[in-house]
């Protein structure tokens, strides 16, 4: 087998595994939570009796493990169970809500991550000059103001102010993709300078520590333009750093962002998860908890492939 | 004239931890003159300022060398007034460079041909597909196997030599009027060097491109240079053609460069029972599959010097792992001062420790920056002899005598030192413990030739007085004559022939032995093509 066959076979179990553990986690972490989920649908006043015999229909006298299994296999056959509040089908009611999700930091992604790559190489280029300064500064400056603040300043002045974008991200399936798009102005805006300078340090960084290496001065000494040493002869070299730090923070655009959904009452997961958080809806958490693990899982396993496939000495064997 | 240098002043701005910035000199008046076609070789020991005069053409200062003073005339104009995108024009088309370590100085994520061609496309000197014909008519010209199809690999894919050459390919291809080779052979095994110098030699001859060629190896920079200049902190001490240099050298220390290696050592007869006894090791790296080692055999007697040669890749590093325990063998026994050692590290007493200690090539990185020397040639004293305060310094400033270096250095760190100043403090370390035998691993390979000699009778009078038996891995067979009584010749992983200095290094000899001896360069003039043309063997780094 191809070195780096067995390699990325390698991380795709892992991969699976970590999975695995984390359902483990959830599972545990719901179970320990204070309350009977039998005493919660039925309210304060049901009798004992009707407690009792739910708890009998709905499994809970099984030991934890058999109903772990139970949850973990209904789960891999897409049955994610059924919400508490509403008794609604949580996978249904998720797909909608993910799909939301995902166009959101789908958006914000396709704009940070071109913009902080470029960002970071003109940061290389006049390293310790005007631009570099400016850019750095900037960026430590969005990344340091809490999202739901950076939130409430954009509404104030794009909504509020110069009224050019809506304060609230209202989308539906009805929607063209430009309304969608002019919809989902602000959160975007948000979650772009949110993320942007962590993956623009990084790229900065990674390419700094690769401009000592002698090609960097071959070629230079070969007559190539600034700019381009940096784009042609350092970024190839930097990627896997680079990829990394991007996978973990598109994890996080999807998954971290639940104040800014919240803020702009976006219908997304981050909404979802909050209000069924609050009437300790435990299905609903468990799967939400599931499908997050599963994008970080995913993201990073990604940048682990990528990483691979991006080092030469790998991908051609001596 | 293609490049005339007048009065070159080069200087740097340096920043030394805890003192102010001050601006230093690195080279000082120099003044040179090249034409087309003709080969100048610059030489001069480490901090010589010769990498740094061979980089002014391209008006070009690593961190923070600038050029500060002269004039550089390249086709008659002064490239000090070219401004940024003048230099970028004249960079890869009228000059360029062959550095050092090609391992290092080729892009990693790029495939070679990319790399050779991209400056005759960066300067629109060809069309992609002439670009491509002209590298691989080089690489053909160049000795490199499979010319149609090398540039397709990955620098990693190739070996040092090779690379070497694919990046004289590189430096030839925008068809420049000077090329600078920077040490382009000193990284290579000494029978990969030859083919590589031949190569880069005939290079130069068949595309009539003037050359500045800079080297620390004289003998080396004769063979391929019309004149040489010497140089000695920054400043020139002999310029002239190259006979007169090699023959009748004017200056004091071109006559010390000259003459370097003039070490006389008697050979001692193997008497007595040996301090160390290798005997049918093999050994293997922990997820490989091939023997590293393979049957090796040797004796060491004590007071004696036994000299492990071969090139890179032929296990003589390995061979000292094994020794030191940190290296398992998978067969074999060592048996030192009389008991058999244990194979790995964990089984051996304190005073198999201490009997047996090392020192290695790179010295800076063999002691911690943050102690003093004191401490770090009292370490052994308080460790294998419970010495503490005074009773220990004392024992130190013995010890800083005895390695020539007197007290005063006592409380100096590692970078406030030389290079030979450092490998003497290493000495001094592994010398506390009083072993009974020393591992040296290519101690002098780091060091400047004159420097490397007093290491050498350093090394010699500290045997002669303390009896001490030093097993001597190196890749230098000049080094091999000063210092050895029995020499084992090592070739992938096997010793190919083991005996007195005197036996090994007589006639008639096997294949390897006499590709390894013939591949020394002397300081002769038409030496190359002699033995190029009487190879009786491809080397093995190919």
């Amino acid at each position: 087998m191809h070195p780096v066959l067995k390699l990325i076979t390698q991380r795709i179990a892992l991969g699976i595994l970590l999975l695995l553990a984390a359902s483990v986690l959830i599972f545990v972490g719901t179970q320990i939570l204070p309350g009977d989920v039998a005493q919660a649908i039925l309210g304060q006043s049901a009798t004992p009796l009707a407690v009792a015999n739910l708890r009998k229909a709905m499994g809970l006298n099984d030991p934890a493990y058999v109903r772990y299994f139970h949850w973990l296999f209904a789960a891999m056959h897409g049955d994610l169970g059924h919400s508490l509040t509403n008794g609604a089908d949580v996978a249904t009611d998720m797909t909608g809500r993910m799909l939301n999700t995902l166009f959101l930091a789908g958006t914000a992604a396709v704009i940070a991550v071109p913009t902080a790559i470029l960002l970071g190489l003109i940061a290389v280029r006049y390293q310790g000059r005007w631009p570099d300064k400016v850019i750095t500064g900037v960026t430590l400056a969005t990344v340091s103001v809490p999202e739901f603040l950076l939130g409430y300043i954009l509404m104030f002045f794009f909504a509020v102010k110069f009224r050019v974008a809506p304060s609230v991200a209202m989308i539906n399936e009805s929607m063209s993709l430009g309304a969608k798009l002019h919809a989902i102005m602000l959160p975007v805006a948000v979650m772009v300078l949110v993320v942007l300078g962590h993956m623009m340090r990084m790229t900065r960084a990674a390419i700094l520590n690769v401009m000592q290496s002698a090609y960097i001065e071959t070629a230079e000494l070969k007559g190539v333009r600034p700019f381009l040493v940096i784009f042609r002869h350092a970024f190839p070299n930097a990627i896997s750093p680079v990829v990394n730090v991007v996978m973990i923070n598109l994890a996080y655009l999807v998954v971290g962002v639940v104040v800014v959904e919240v803020v702009f009452v976006y219908p997304g997961m981050g909404q979802y998860l909050v209000d069924h958080v609050a009437k300790r809806d435990v299905p609903v958490v468990q799967a939400c908890g599931l499908v997050f693990a599963a994008v970080y899982i995913l993201l990073n396993m990604l940048a682990d492939v990528i990483s691979i496939l991006a080092n030469p000495r790998l991908r051609h064997p001596k | 004239m293609l490049l005339e240098i007048r009065n070159l002043q080069i200087g740097a701005t340096v920043h030394p931890p805890g003192e102010p910035s001050r601006d230093i000199v690195i080279v000082d008046g120099v003044s040179l003159t090249l034409e087309k076609g003709r080969v100048l070789g610059l030489i001069g020991e480490s901090g010589a300022g010769k990498s740094t005069i061979g980089l002014s053409p391209m008006a070009y200062g690593r961190g923070g060398v600038r050029i500060t003073g002269g004039e550089i005339l390249l086709n008659g104009r002064d490239i000090r007034k070219a401004g940024p995108a003048g230099l970028r024009d004249l960079r890869g088309r009228e000059v360029t460079y062959v550095a050092q370590s090609a391992a290092a100085a080729f892009n990693p994520a790029k495939k070679l041909m990319e790399q050779v061609i991209e400056t005759t496309l960066l300067h629109g000197l060809a069309s992609r597909s002439e670009a491509e014909a002209r590298a691989i008519k080089l690489f053909g010209k160049l000795g490199l196997p499979n010319p149609e199809t090398i540039g397709n690999r990955f620098p990693h894919q190739v070996s040092g030599g090779q690379l070497q050459r694919v990046m004289t390919a590189m430096a030839l291809c925008p068809q420049p009027e000077l090329v600078i080779f920077d040490e382009p052979t000193t990284a290579l095994d000494v029978t990969t060097q030859i083919e590589v110098l031949a190569a880069i030699k005939e290079a130069i001859r068949d595309t009539g491109v003037a050359a500045l060629y800079i080297t620390h190896d004289l003998a080396v920079v004769a063979q391929v240079s019309d004149e040489i200049m010497v140089l000695r902190s920054g400043k020139m001490v002999e310029y002239g053609p190259v006979q007169q240099i090699i023959e009748a050298p004017r200056e004091e220390y071109t006559r010390a460069l000259v003459s370097v290696r003039s070490i006389e050592h008697e050979e001692k007869t193997p008497v007595g029972e040996p301090v160390l006894a290798v005997k049918g090791i093999t050994a293997r790296y922990r997820g490989t599959h091939f023997d590293v080692l393979k049957r090796v055999t040797v004796d060491l007697r004590p007071g004696q010097t036994l000299a492990v040669v071969g090139e890179s890749g032929s296990g003589k590093s390995t061979l000292a792992r094994v020794i030191t325990g940190l290296l398992p063998p998978r067969a074999g026994t060592i048996r030192f001062a009389g008991r058999t050692l244990s194979a790995d590290l964990a089984g051996r007493s304190k005073d198999d420790l201490r009997e047996l200690q090392m020192i290695y090539q790179m010295a800076d990185v063999a002691m911690n920056p943050r102690h003093t020397v004191g401490t770090i040639i009292g370490r052994p004293l308080e460790f294998y002899f419970g010495l503490t305060g005074e009773a220990k310094r004392k024992r130190v400033q013995e010890l800083l005598d005895e390695i020539e270096m007197g007290a005063g250095f006592i409380d100096r760190y590692p970078a406030e030192l030389s290079g030979g100043q450092k490998q003497r403090v290493c000495i001094a370390r592994a010398l506390a413990a009083k072993p009974k035998l020393i591992i040296c691993d290519e101690v002098t390979s780091a060091l400047d030739p004159l420097v490397a000699d007093g290491i050498l009778k350093l090394l010699l009078s500290l045997q002669k007085r303390e009896g001490v038996a030093y097993l001597f891995i190196t890749h230098d067979l000049a080094t091999v004559k000063a210092i050895a009584d029995s020499i084992a010749v090592m070739y992938r992983g096997e010793v190919v022939r083991y005996g007195t200095k005197s036996d090994v290094l007589a006639p008639p000899f096997d294949d390897y032995t006499d590709l390894l001896l013939s591949s020394v360069p002397e300081m002769k003039i038409g030496w190359l093509e002699e033995v190029i043309a009487h190879r009786k063997m491809e080397s093995a780094g190919n």
